[in-house]
């Protein structure tokens, strides 16, 4: 019922009067103006890799790097790119929820109102930096899990192995982008968690209920739609992240579902940075090609979180 | 499965001593001492910002869930301290039960599902055709069976104002408690949904001892047996049980002046 309410009122503005005085004619130029740049940005991106994509596209197979055809070229990298995105997500939104309800929900005030701050923190940590975590201490610190997990668990084709001594591993990879990516999912998910109307709350602990039973009868549902469309714009992110990933990742171009070894698909984005330098000719076009997959991928993750949200808006 | 919806059924009495109520340092609630009287409706009466909703959302330890508020003093329902140090609030809430103001039913959830809410709480296990007997049960109970057998697996949020309530005392009442507080049911309801509601509490005392708060004196009138006026002296000032009788000792002969004033419409 609001939000008619506020289409209702944008509406009016809209379509009021168009005359006003100079300040009222520059603010709508330059209001005007930076949408139109906006689209004009967008569309020059989506132009840029469609035309200098093209090339590569209509080449024959021997002209290409590895003298395959381009399917062949981009396959094992979006492949790497959506196992690394997918584990990340896997392991970063329960994790984003319960912090997210741990601040919301559990934690008394003067700590609630800190640790958001920390998390959003978390944010603003350069993605380099994360990389060089990954590969200092994560990937040597995980080696002894990635033995158990071979060891223990080597039935299951993730955990094939055989482990790497290193821990450039896919599963490490994810682990670093599930920290990048966890301030915007428990951001998203603790705002909409703090919305959940009292009367609900107080409806559930009337009932008899617990505190976990009446966040479970309550403010879950309330903000189930927030938690998907907020992994969508996680997932987004972790699509396109490149510097952890070309730091960390060992890389063999293999296409393998084992996330412990050391020979792993590359990700697009980390495969663009790294081979870009040493680039020429058709070389480049097969790059771009490969970023104009990843550009489709990431733009439908983000339409997608996009209709979630909107659907969630109209209830 | 046609019998009688309100069985009389003994119900627990709710006695409060030198109870007061506080917000922080705020004392909101200064003094309580009233024996409320199983099987009985016992009406809240009062100005806004006297404490009688307070004083309600004491007696299932909702008051506390507030930041800072807690309670001082003791709340007996029969003869267990429901404050006492080993008194668990969710225990507490399960035997005195709670309609709020406005109508809550959780909106993702079918009518049924409402209803079987608290049922389902605390990993109690029910069979499931228990489970229809009681949500049936309640929802005659609640005077809306009728309304709502043919869909049950309708969301609950797709009823009317006025069964959207029945609905939520219905998910109160499933899970048998001893009492029942009412802030203000009726407040959100037109005339016919308020009198089926005020029906329905006549019904509910043969089980349930009730305690309901309103503004409406005629309410309290046509619906309450006992009726308890709250009263402040000051904006700042703690609100205070005044008296508490009959009705309609209430409401033709109260022994204080400022009971007589509040229901004769004279304030100050």
């Amino acid at each position: 019922m609001s939000s008619t309410n506020v289409d209702d009122l944008q509406s009016v503005v809209r379509g009021g009067p168009a005359r006003g005085g100079a300040g009222d004619r520059v603010f709508r130029g330059l209001a005007t103006g930076a949408g139109v740049v906006i689209l004009a940005t967008l569309a020059g991106v989506a132009l840029f890799l469609i035309v200098r994509a093209w090339p590569a596209i209509t080449a024959s197979a021997e002209d290409l790097p590895g003298g395959e055809n381009l399917l062949a070229y981009i396959w094992p990298l979006t492949f790497g790119t959506i196992i690394a995105a997918t584990i990340a997500i896997v392991i970063a939104v329960p994790l984003s929820v319960a912090v997210a309800l741990f601040i919301s929900h559990i934690a008394p005030r003067r700590i609630a109102q800190p640790m958001s701050y920390l998390i959003d923190l978390l944010a603003a940590i350069p993605s380099v930096i994360y990389g060089l975590w990954g590969i200092a201490v994560l990937g040597p610190a995980s080696v002894g899990l990635l033995r158990w997990l071979e060891d223990n668990l080597g039935w299951l084709p993730f955990f094939e192995g055989p482990a790497s001594a290193t821990g450039r591993t896919m599963l490490v990879v994810a682990a670093v982008l599930a920290v990048m990516i966890l301030p915007i999912i428990t951001a998203v998910t603790r705002s909409v968690f703090e919305q959940t109307p009292r009367r609900l709350q107080e409806g559930a602990l009337a009932l008899g209920a617990t505190r976990w039973e009446m966040i479970r009868l309550t403010v879950l549902p309330f903000g189930k739609s927030a938690i998907i469309s907020a992994s969508m714009l996680g997932l987004g992110r972790a699509l396109g992240e490149t510097m952890a990933v070309a730091i960390v990742l060992s890389v063999s171009g293999a296409i393998t579902f084992d996330l412990i070894g050391s020979g792993n698909p590359s990700t697009i984005a980390a495969n663009i940075a790294l081979d870009f330098p040493e680039s020429s000719g058709l070389a480049v076009n097969a790059l771009i090609a490969s970023g104009l997959v990843l550009f489709a991928v990431t733009l439908v993750v983000n339409m997608a979180a996009r209709t979630v949200i909107n659907r969630q808006m109209r209830i | 499965m046609t019998a009688p919806a309100h069985t009389p059924v003994q119900a627990k009495s709710i006695t409060a001593t030198d109870l007061d109520l506080y917000y922080g340092s705020f004392l909101a609630v200064k003094g309580v001492n009233i024996t409320i009287e199983p099987n009985k409706v016992t009406a809240l009466i009062g100005s806004s910002g006297c404490g009688k909703s307070t004083f309600l959302r004491s007696l299932n330890r909702m008051h506390e869930l507030v930041p800072g508020a807690y309670a001082d003093g003791e709340v007996l329902l029969d003869d267990v301290d429901i404050y006492a140090a080993d008194a668990d609030p969710v225990q507490v809430r399960r035997q005195i039960g709670m309609v709020f103001q406005a109508p809550n039913p959780f909106p993702t959830m079918s009518i049924y599902d409402n209803v079987a809410a608290g049922l389902k709480l605390n990993s109690r296990k029910i069979k499931k055709s228990d489970l229809d007997a009681i949500v049936e049960r309640a929802l005659r109970g609640a005077n809306l069976w009728d309304e709502v057998k043919d869909r049950l697996g309708k969301p609950g949020m797709g009823l009317s104002g006025g069964q959207q309530q029945r609905l939520c005392i219905a998910r109160a009442t499933a899970v048998e408690p001893d009492v029942l507080l009412m802030d203000e049911p009726a407040s959100a309801l037109d005339p016919i949904s308020t009198l089926a509601i005020e029906d329905l509490i006549t019904e509910l005392k043969k089980e349930y001892t009730i305690v309901i708060v309103t503004h409406n004196m005629q309410q309290a009138s046509r619906a309450s047996d006992n009726t308890a006026f709250f009263n402040i002296e000051g904006t700042g000032k703690p609100g205070r049980l005044v008296e508490v009788d009959t009705t309609e000792k209430i409401f033709s002969n109260p022994t204080h002046k400022e009971t007589e004033d509040y229901v004769s419409g004279r304030f100050g």
